[in-house]
C-alpha cells in the first residue's frame, strides 16, 4: 500500500518534523523572548493551522531572526526558517511601514548616503537626530549607524581597479553586496590584493543589485524579487563567460544560493553551485594544490573567530577557519557558535533592540573574556553588533589575509 | 452515584454518543428529570468514529430523497445552533474522467428535487475554487456540504442537558434492567472502574446505543435486528483541501474527502462484520489499499502526504421490522415504541440515522417520551443555541483585529465557541502549551479536567484534541497524564491510563506506518520505553 504513495516521504517538507523539539533548543530568539512561540511551534506545527485558515497566523512570528540555526539543528532537514519567512510575507497584517521600507531598501539609502557621507556620518552620529529616529521612525536610539563612504567601491573599482583585472588569466566575479559598495570599500580592495596576489582577475557584476536579504525580512517581496532576478541574469552572464561568483558576506552568499529557490521562487539550480563565499573560494584553490599563500613572519594575531549564523547554514565556517589558522603567527580562539542578536535590520529597530542585545549577551562576554585583538567574522552585521556591544573590533578574513600575506612572495607562488 | 440510585427519573437515557447526548439535551429542556448513562466515554462509538461530514444531503439524493431532504433541514439548523461545532466549507461533487456525467445531470436534478442547492461548475472553476481537487475531472457541481466536529457537537449537548438539570454517568454498563410486570422502572448499571452495580429508576427508558443498542434491546427482552458495517478511514496529517471533495457517482468506497479541524479525512468503506468485532476494529491492509488508491483519484495530493492514522466504525444497519430475513435494512430513523411493538412499557429505542440527523432523532424520541409522561412542552432544539455556540459569541475574526490572538487562543475559541472564556490561565505557566500539534494550553487541560467529565487521557483528547496532532502523543500524552494525576492523585492509575493511551495512538498508526509515520512511531519509542521506561501495558481502559 505505501508504493501508492509514490515516496515515502513527503513533498510538504514541514510533514517530515518529528516533533522532536531540538530546533526549538537551540532557537535563540526563544531563550529571550517567552511572546516568540519558538520555531517548531511558529513553522510546521503552525503551519497545519494555517492551511486550515491564514486566520491562525500568530503575528509573534515577526520576532524570529532568520538565522536559520533551527534549519542546522534539524535532524530531518525540515526547512523551519523557510516556512515561517513565507508565512510572515504571505499572511502578516499589513503592508511594511516607512522604516521597514527604508531599512529593506539599502540601495536606495546607500546611494543617497554616499554622495553626501560626512554629513550624514555626522547627522546620524547627534544625540537628538538619534532621538528623533527613536521617537519618530522606532529606530532604536542606542544603536550606532554604520559609516558610510564617500566613495562608492563601484566607483573606485572603476576609476583604479577595473583596468588592471583584465591582465590576469584567470578570473572570478565578486558580489560586493551593499555594505562594500556605501560603507566598508576596504573589504572589496582587500579581497582584491588577495585574489590579484593569487592570479586571479577580479570583475564586477554587471548592475550588481542587493541581495535582497533585508528586503525578504521586511515582506518587502515584490522588490526584493525585482532585485534577485536581475542579480541571477548578471550572475549567469559571468558564469557563461567562465567565472565563479565569490562574496565576501555570508549573508548576501546565503541569500542568493537558498532564500532565492525557497522563499522567492526563484530558480537559481543552473548558478547556485557557482556562487561562494571568496574564503570557500581561496579555501578550495589552497586544498587543491591550485593557489598557495605565502604570509608574512612579523604578523603577530590572536584572533577569536565568530561564526554568523548564515555561515552555520552554509557550512563553510571550516574554509575561512582553516584559511585563518593556516597564518603562521596567529593565536587562534574558536569562538562558541552562538547568534550575535542583531540580524541585520531586526537589531535596529526599537522594538526587537532588547532582545538583539540579550541574545547576543553570552558572545559579547566570550569576546571580552578571550583577550582576543580584534575578531573575525564573515558577516557585515554581526560585525556592526559586535563592536558596538564589546568596543572590540572586527574584520572580515579576507581583510586578515590581505594583512598578513606578503604579496610579492603570493604572487611569485602563484606564477 | 449516591444522588442518581436515589432519585426517580423521567427519562434514563443509556448512550453518550450523539443520539444519546442530544436526547438527553431535549429531554432535560422539556422539563424531564434526565440521565444520561454512557459504558465508557461520550463519542466513543460510532459518532467519533466517521468523517464529521455536514452533509447538504446530496450524497442521498440520488438514492434517498427522504434521508436527504432530512440533511438539508439539519444541515441548516445546525450552522445555526452549533456554530462552533461546524465549518462552512462548502463542498463539491466532481466526475472523473471514468465516470458519466449523465450521473452528475440526473444528480443535480435530484438534489433540486430535495431542496438542496447545487450549482454545475466548469471544472476550471472547481479546480480554480479547491486547487487540491484532480485537475482532470470533467464535472462538478457544488453543494453546501460542510465539517462537523462530532466530539464538540456531543459535549455541547452534554453540557446543555447539564444546565438544564440533567445527570450524567459515564464509565458505567447497562447489565439489566429493572421491571415491574411487563413495564421497565429502571437499569441496572455496572462501574467500569470498581464492577460495583447499582440501579437506578426511571418512568421512561431510552435505548441510544447505536449497534449497542441490538445488546441492550436484548437485555429488556426485545429484539432490534441491527447489523454492525464497518466503515475504515484514513486521516491525514493536515488539510489538504478547504472544500469537501466528492466522487459524483452512487455511493460507493472512499468517495469522499473531508477538511476536518487541522486534517483532512478520507472515507470510507463498508463491509459487514460480527458483533464479537464491534469494540476492537483493524483497519486491514486491503482497506488502507483501497482508500488511498480511491482518494488519490479526488486528490493526487493524498499521495504525497502523509497519512496519520487509519480508524473505524460501526454503523448501525436496522432492518426494516417487517423483513424477518432482515435483508430489507432502513436508511432512515428508526424510533421504537416497545409498548406497541412488543408490549413492554417504558422502553424506547431510537436507532438507524446519521450523526446529520441526530437532532431530529432525538426530537423523535423525546415526543415519544413526553406522550408517555403526559408532558406536553414543544420541542426547542432546533432554536435554542448549543454552549458555545451563544450568538452574543463576539465574531471571532473581529476580535482578533481588537488584540493580537496568539494560535493557541484562537484553536482554544474554535473548539470551545464562546465558552473559550471559561478557560482561565491563572499564571504564565497555564499558558504554556500541553499540546503543540494541536494548541492545548494547560489552561484548557485543567478547564476541560474540571468542567467536561474527563477522567483520562482519552476523554481529554476527545474534549480537546491533545494528541490527535501530527506527533500522535509523542509530546503531549505525558504532560497530559502528569495533569490529570494532579487532579486524580493517582500516580500509579495516571501511568497505567499513559500506557493505554500510547497504545490506542499506536493501534491506529499501525496500519499506515511507513515513511515519516514510521519515523514518528520510531521517535515516540524512543521515548516512552527508551527514555521513561514506559513499558506497562494494563488492561485497556476502552
Amino acid at each position: 500500500m505505501m508504493d501508492l504513495q509514490q515516496q515515502n516521504i513527503s513533498d510538504n517538507n514541514f510533514e517530515s518534523c518529528i516533533k522532536c523539539t531540538i530546533c526549538t533548543v537551540y532557537c535563540p530568539v526563544t531563550a529571550v523572548n517567552p511572546d516568540y512561540p519558538g520555531p517548531k511551534q511558529a513553522g510546521p506545527d503552525g503551519e497545519r493551522y494555517r492551511l486550515k485558515r491564514p486566520y491562525f497566523y500568530d503575528e509573534a512570528l515577526k520576532y524570529c531572526l532568520n538565522c536559520k540555526r533551527c534549519e542546522v539543528a534539524c535532524p530531518n532537514n525540515v526547512k523551519i526558517g523557510d516556512i515561517i519567512q513565507s508565512a510572515r510575507i504571505k499572511y502578516a497584517k499589513g503592508r511594511p511601514s516607512l522604516r521597514d521600507s527604508m531599512l529593506a531598501d539599502t540601495d536606495a539609502m546607500g546611494t543617497m548616503a554616499t554622495t553626501m557621507a560626512p554629513l550624514v556620518n555626522f547627522t546620524l552620529g547627534l544625540r537628538p537626530v538619534k532621538l528623533i529616529m527613536d521617537k519618530v521612525l522606532k529606530i532604536d536610539d542606542r544603536r550606532t549607524f554604520p559609516k558610510y563612504a564617500s566613495e562608492r567601491f563601484e566607483t573606485w573599482y572603476r576609476r583604479h581597479a577595473a583596468r588592471q583585472q583584465e591582465s590576469f588569466g584567470k578570473t572570478v566575479s565578486y558580489f560586493h553586496g551593499c555594505y562594500v559598495n556605501y560603507n566598508y570599500p576596504q573589504l572589496g580592495k582587500d579581497l582584491i590584493k588577495v585574489m590579484n596576489a593569487l592570479g586571479y582577475g577580479v570583475r564586477l557584476l554587471d548592475h550588481e543589485k542587493c541581495c535582497g536579504v533585508a528586503k525578504i525580512a521586511n515582506r518587502c517581496v515584490d522588490e526584493a524579487t525585482r532585485d534577485g532576478e536581475k542579480n541571477l541574469k548578471a550572475i549567469r552572464k559571468a558564469v557563461a563567460a567562465g567565472d565563479d561568483v565569490i562574496a565576501t558576506s555570508s549573508t548576501c552568499c546565503f541569500t542568493m544560493r537558498d532564500e532565492y529557490p525557497h522563499v522567492l521562487g526563484l530558480d537559481n539550480a543552473d548558478v547556485r553551485d557557482s556562487i561562494m563565499l571568496a574564503t570557500r573560494f581561496i579555501y578550495d584553490l589552497i586544498d587543491s594544490g591550485k593557489g598557495k599563500l605565502v604570509f608574512r613572519s612579523d604578523y603577530r594575531k590572536k584572533i577569536a573567530y565568530h561564526v554568523p549564523c548564515h555561515m552555520e547554514k552554509l557550512g563553510w565556517t571550516i574554509c575561512s577557519t582553516s584559511l585563518l589558522r593556516m597564518i603562521p603567527g596567529v593565536e587562534f580562539i574558536n569562538l562558541i557558535s552562538h547568534c550575535c542578536g542583531i540580524a541585520g535590520t531586526y537589531g535596529f529597530k526599537k522594538e526587537y533592540y532588547d532582545y538583539s542585545q540579550a541574545i547576543g549577551a553570552p558572545l559579547f562576554k566570550d569576546i571580552l573574556q578571550s583577550g582576543c585583538d580584534f575578531v573575525a567574522c564573515d558577516c557585515e552585521t554581526c560585525k556592526w553588533q559586535i563592536e558596538m556591544s564589546t568596543g572590540v573590533e572586527v574584520l572580515n578574513p579576507i581583510s586578515v589575509l590581505a594583512e598578513a600575506i606578503d604579496v610579492e612572495a603570493t604572487q611569485r607562488a602563484n606564477l | 452515584m449516591k444522588n442518581t440510585a436515589q432519585k426517580e427519573y423521567d427519562v434514563i437515557i443509556i448512550g453518550g454518543g450523539a443520539t444519546g447526548a442530544g436526547t438527553a439535551r431535549d429531554c432535560a429542556m422539556r422539563g424531564l428529570k434526565t440521565l444520561l448513562i454512557e459504558r465508557l466515554d461520550f463519542t466513543a462509538g460510532a459518532t467519533g468514529r466517521n468523517h464529521g461530514l455536514l452533509h447538504s444531503g446530496a450524497r442521498y439524493a440520488h438514492t434517498d430523497p427522504e434521508s436527504a431532504a432530512e440533511c438539508i433541514k439539519e444541515n441548516i439548523i445546525l450552522k445555526r445552533i452549533a456554530r462552533h461545532c461546524v465549518e462552512d466549507t462548502g463542498g463539491l461533487f466532481v466526475t472523473l474522467p471514468e465516470d458519466s456525467l449523465d450521473y452528475q445531470r440526473a444528480f443535480i436534478q435530484d438534489c433540486l428535487k430535495a431542496g438542496i442547492h447545487a450549482d454545475e461548475l466548469d471544472p476550471g472553476e472547481a479546480v480554480r475554487m479547491e486547487p487540491a481537487v484532480n485537475p482532470d475531472i470533467i464535472g462538478a457541481v457544488k453543494v453546501p456540504d460542510g465539517s462537523i466536529d462530532p466530539f464538540r457537537l456531543t459535549t455541547a449537548n452534554v453540557l446543555a442537558a447539564r444546565m438544564n438539570g440533567a445527570d450524567i454517568i459515564t464509565y458505567h454498563e447497562v447489565v439489566g434492567f429493572e421491571r415491574e410486570g411487563d413495564r421497565i422502572t429502571g437499569v441496572r448499571i455496572r462501574s467500569r472502574r470498581t464492577g460495583e452495580e447499582s440501579s437506578v429508576y426511571g418512568r421512561v427508558t431510552i435505548n441510544a446505543a447505536g449497534i449497542w443498542g441490538h445488546h441492550v434491546a436484548e437485555l429488556a427482552g426485545v429484539t432490534v435486528n441491527m447489523y454492525p458495517a464497518k466503515g475504515a478511514l484514513l486521516i491525514f496529517g493536515h488539510r489538504v483541501n478547504n472544500m469537501v471533495i466528492n466522487r459524483c457517482r452512487k455511493p460507493a468506497d472512499a468517495d469522499i474527502l473531508v477538511p476536518g479541524d487541522t486534517i483532512c479525512v478520507i472515507g470510507t468503506t463498508s463491509t459487514r462484520i460480527p458483533f464479537d468485532q464491534i469494540d476492537k476494529m483493524d483497519v486491514t491492509p486491503g482497506e488502507v489499499d483501497l482508500l488511498l488508491r480511491e482518494g488519490i483519484k479526488l486528490s493526487p495530493a493524498l499521495g504525497w502526504t502523509r497519512v496519520l492514522r487509519a480508524y473505524a466504525g460501526v454503523r448501525p444497519l436496522v432492518a426494516a421490522d417487517n423483513d424477518p430475513t432482515g435483508r430489507s435494512i432502513s436508511r432512515g430513523i428508526v424510533c421504537l415504541d416497545h409498548a406497541v411493538r412488543d408490549g413492554l412499557e417504558g422502553f424506547i429505542t431510537i436507532t438507524g440515522g446519521k450523526l446529520m440527523t441526530y437532532r431530529l432523532m432525538a426530537q423523535e424520541a423525546t415526543d415519544l417520551a413526553c406522550r408517555k409522561l403526559g408532558v406536553d412542552k414543544p420541542c426547542e432544539t432546533a432554536e435554542v443555541p448549543l454552549p458555545g455556540s451563544e450568538p452574543d459569541a463576539k465574531d471571532e475574526e473581529r476580535r482578533a483585529h481588537i488584540i493580537e490572538l496568539s494560535t493557541e487562543q484562537k484553536a482554544a475559541e474554535g473548539r470551545h465557541g464562546s465558552w473559550s472564556g471559561k478557560i482561565k490561565a491563572r499564571d504564565e505557566a497555564d499558558d504554556a502549551l500541553v499540546c503543540e500539534c494541536e494548541q492545548v494550553s494547560v489552561a484548557e487541560v485543567n478547564y476541560a479536567i474540571e468542567e467536561l467529565h474527563v477522567h483520562n487521557l482519552i476523554n481529554l483528547r476527545r474534549r480537546t484534541r491533545l494528541g490527535m496532532g501530527t506527533c500522535q502523543g509523542e509530546l503531549c500524552a505525558c504532560r497530559g497524564a502528569g495533569l490529570l494525576e494532579r487532579h486524580d492523585g493517582c500516580p500509579r492509575r495516571s501511568l497505567d491510563d499513559l500506557a493505554s493511551f500510547m497504545d490506542e495512538r499506536w493501534h491506529g498508526m499501525y496500519p499506515v506506518c511507513w515513511g515519516e509515520t514510521l519515523c514518528e512511531v520510531q521517535f515516540t519509542s524512543w521515548l516512552y520505553q527508551g527514555v521513561m521506561g514506559l513499558t506497562a501495558t494494563p488492561e485497556k481502559s476502552e
